[in-house]
């Protein structure tokens, strides 16, 4: 029997000094520069609120630690999206001015590696910005950093809450350089293809509530010139008549 | 002892990583897709939204239908006559697969009216949908699929949205209870591969 107890008490050693080396695994690394950020080409930058109650509105499954917002939202309690998150915001330009409108839907990631340090989620963005037009941005996030410096610091503080200043570039693919594809939609960006990344900036955190005080912000670039316009089917646009 | 407290520790290290690597970490729970061949080649699947129950958000600047009911939506003349709203989509037998949102907008400077989807699928991936405005015989509207993201990310084809209200829409008071579906279909084409050199 002390041998079966001892085999045991092993084993949980064992296994807590595994997480212990996979949380702090230097051999993985999180990046906290963009790689849009030594660029000479022509940038759109958009900041948001991190915040969920500072958004127009968001919704989960109504169990998660960030609650929906307003209340009486729908929430996503049916088994295919309960994993899913739908966030509505105001987007600002670089001068803190109201640039648009953008629609975030993110969804855990089945690709989802801790072994390789990586906590993915599957984001698409709708963004759109009057006078300008619409882009569609798809990606895949690494939240391992934040995860690690942000989320498993404030379990460890007596007050389950964290301060400081955090900031990581989120997004982990579909580029090669980690950037997300964006895809042009309407207005100045109809046929054009552009590179985006996603990055957080987090000033606190509450395991009771999330994130407390955080900013995200896309960057956009042109990455090639528009297409011609004979290059895709006619969508058929109405002019409206005055 | 020792050495079986040791071989322990071995055994809790292998254990642990055995499980991190046999076990999902994520496994998203995902419908059977219903996917038909279409006459003319392709595949097509269709999707609906059942009105009001599915739709989450309802927000423009009229402030008209506003949904849920103390949506503050931003009262900022930037954002113009944009309407933003957000569903749950289900696929042919009623079971919810994924979310969408349908933007409509009016482009100031050049008076040209878009609607928009993006359709978020969390086991498949993600369309991104342009669709015509103008209203086609039998109240459709034909849209093109711009782009997709992961299962459907190679993927062309087209979009149609249509309208159906519910026969049995009851009026309450002044205001008639708007019931029915929108019904979206979707036409899939892969891109020509080389099968054989």
């Amino acid at each position: 029997m002390k041998y079966l107890l001892a085999l045991l008490l092993g084993a949980i050693v064992g296994a807590l000094l595994f997480t212990i080396g996979l949380i702090y695994n230097p051999f993985i690394g999180v990046s906290s520069v963009s790689p849009l950020s030594f660029s000479n080409e022509e940038q759109i930058v958009l900041s948001y609120s991190g915040v969920a109650d500072e958004g127009i509105l968001f919704t989960n499954d109504g169990e998660s630690r960030v609650q929906p917002h307003p209340e009486k939202v729908l929430q996503l309690w049916e088994p295919p999206i309960r994993k899913t998150s739908i966030l509505a915001t105001i987007l600002r330009d670089a001068r803190n001015q109201v640039a648009g409108l953008g629609i975030k839907m993110s969804s855990l990631s089945e690709d989802t590696n801790l072994l390789q340090g990586e906590a993915l989620i599957n984001s698409v963005w709708y963004v759109y910005l009057p006078n300008r037009g619409s882009v569609f941005v798809q990606q895949s996030e690494n939240r391992w950093g934040f995860l690690r410096d942000v989320v498993l610091a404030a379990y460890r503080s007596s007050a389950k809450t964290w301060k400081g200043v955090w900031t990581g570039a989120l997004t982990a693919g579909p580029g090669a350089l980690g950037t997300g594809h964006v895809t042009g939609g309407t207005g100045e960006f109809a046929n054009r293809e552009l590179l985006g990344v996603e990055s957080l900036s987090v000033k606190a955190w509450s395991a009771a509530a999330g994130e407390l005080a955080a900013q995200g912000t896309l960057t956009f670039e042109f990455s090639e010139s528009p297409q011609p316009a004979g290059s895709s089917p006619d969508s058929g646009r109405v002019e409206s008549s005055d | 002892m020792i050495k079986t407290f040791l071989f322990g520790i071995l055994l809790g290290l292998g254990l642990a990583f055995g499980a991190l690597y046999a076990l999902p970490v994520v496994d998203q729970v995902r419908e059977s897709s219903i996917v038909s061949v279409a006459a003319n080649g392709g595949n097509s699947e269709s999707f609906h939204i059942n009105i009001p129950m599915d739709r989450i958000m309802v927000g423009d600047s009229a402030d008209s239908m506003a949904l849920p009911p103390n949506l503050e939506w931003p009262d900022l003349e930037v954002l113009g006559d944009v309407q933003v709203e957000l569903f749950k989509v289900r696929n042919a037998r009623d079971a919810v697969i994924g979310v969408a949102a349908r933007a409509a907008t009016t482009h100031s400077e050049t008076n040209i009216n878009s609607i928009e989807w993006l359709l978020h699928f969390p086991a498949r991936g993600s369309l991104f949908v342009d669709v015509n405005p103008t209203l086609l015989e039998g109240g459709y509207r034909l849209g093109e699929l711009r782009t997709g993201s992961r299962e459907l990310q190679s993927l062309v084809g087209n979009l149609t949205e249509r309208w159906v209200a519910d026969e049995n829409a009851s009026e309450v008071g002044e205001e008639k209870t708007r019931l029915g579906r929108i019904e979206l279909s979707a036409t899939y084409v892969a891109p020509l591969e080389e099968v054989f050199e």
